[in-house]
């Protein structure tokens, strides 16, 4: 079989995304979105202003905010209390990997 | 075509109402879901899992499904031949499909009858790629090969098997996300095609432990290095260098390489850490235990003076 050759892309680090972009790319209703914000669970770039906007970083975040809504069913609410409890593992996770690389392998 | 047994996979009985399937599954949902789970196959459990719920909780695919007749897990059957027809139009090529297909298959046929061709995205698909250290500082290609579910001009489904190579760039660290565009499912009506995601998970090292874009090495030095100061050799991703061990060093020591780590995407790198491990020999020559025995007699320096201050405070 051919194989033909395709390139690996960043993540899009620079850009913002409207409310409407991130609902396409995550398959979440823009009113779950909206409710997502409210509880603090997704911070847009300028909460104060008529139309959100949001950092690169939050495209993970709603993908699996429509994965747990999927799969386990969650009401808003408690959507946004996993999507924040999930974050702070990950950020738990990053130190943890950062105190583990600072540790010696073995005593020699 | 495999059977799978969605009673077992769910535990629950073949009568069960949707109560029961519904509580089964959230049960082992909260337990299995890759972005909860801590479990190493958590994945393929909850897929598994999730299967078997899309097929049960739904009445029309839990009959269609019952009609298949129960079979051992993993047993090799065909549906009876009036299987696709009882359930609808779609025609199914049965050798290169499984059970999840099939279901998916009778989904998207409602979907069909009801809607008329609405457009619909290609699904996103993720893999992970493992690579080395080097790999990853350098940049490499890895072979990617995998079946995707799809549809064909009569409308039957089909696993197609896709092979392609990936170019990652230089500067992907673990956890890193890359993306394949249009590498995903095939979208159905003008919808836009799904993307394949790359997770990039590396290897352990046998010398660097990696954070990030930072890499942290063990330093052994002697005693006497650690005291007196030494030049050293430091191996590095782009070779050996010369570290300047400064007199006085202790054990835990971290001294920075910059810009010696992985490079990062754009520009930059991360740095190297070394980390100052101070080791005695353990077998001792005559002559080096008389020279230890001396600068014991000889020294008057107490690493733990401050015990006894801490013990002073106390009383």
């Amino acid at each position: 079989m051919q194989a033909d050759m395709t390139e690996a892309q960043w993540p899009e680090s620079e850009r913002e995304f409207s409310l409407s972009e991130l609902a396409e790319l995550s398959g979440l209703p823009e009113a779950v979105l909206r409710e997502l914000v409210d509880y603090g669970a997704l911070v847009p770039t300028n909460p104060g202003a008529a139309q959100w906007t949001f950092g690169a970083g939050i495209v993970v975040v709603v993908r699996t905010a429509r994965r747990l809504r999927e799969d386990l069913e969650l009401e808003p609410q408690a959507l946004a209390l996993a999507l924040t409890l999930v974050e702070r593992i990950r950020e738990l996770e990053t130190e943890l990997c950062l105190l583990r690389a600072q540790l010696p392998r073995r005593s020699p | 075509m495999k059977y799978k047994d969605y009673y077992k996979i769910l535990g629950v009985e073949q009568d069960a109402d949707i109560d029961a399937i519904k509580k089964a599954y959230r049960k082992l949902a909260h337990q299995y879901h890759p972005d909860v789970s801590k479990d190493a196959d958590a994945e393929a459990k909850f897929k598994e899992i999730a299967e078997a719920y899309q097929t049960l909780k739904e009445p029309e695919k839990r009959a269609a499904y019952d009609q298949l007749g129960r079979h051992q897990p993993g047993e090799d059957f065909r549906p009876p031949p009036d299987w696709g027809g009882q359930f609808g139009d779609t025609q199914f090529a049965f050798d290169d499909v499984d059970l999840a297909d099939l279901f998916a298959g009778l989904a998207g046929r409602a979907q069909h009858r009801q809607g008329g061709a609405m457009r619909m995205p290609g699904q996103d698909f993720e893999v992970t790629a493992h690579i080395t250290l080097e790999d990853a500082s350098r940049g490499t290609t890895v072979d990617l090969n995998l079946a995707i579910p799809e549809y064909d001009a009569q409308g039957r489904l089909h696993r197609v098997q896709r092979a392609f190579k990936a170019r990652i760039p230089k500067g992907a660290t673990d956890g890193q996300r890359l993306r394949l565009r249009g590498k995903g499912g095939k979208g159905a009506n003008g919808g836009r095609d799904g993307d394949l995601y790359l997770n990039i998970a590396l290897h352990p090292h046998s010398l660097y432990r990696v954070s990030g874009h930072d890499l942290y090495l063990d330093l052994p030095l002697t005693p006497w290095e650690a005291a007196l100061g030494a030049v050293v050799e430091v191996p590095t991703l782009g070779g050996a260098v010369h570290l300047k061990v400064p007199a006085g060093t202790h054990a835990g020591q971290k001294m920075r390489l910059a810009g010696r780590g992985l490079p990062k995407p754009q520009e930059g790198a991360g740095d190297l850490y070394a980390i100052a491990q101070i080791v005695v020999p353990t077998v001792l020559s005559e002559r080096e235990r008389a020279l230890f025995k001396q600068m014991a007699e000889t020294s008057n320096f107490n690493p733990r003076g401050h015990f006894k201050q801490e013990a002073r405070n106390a009383s």
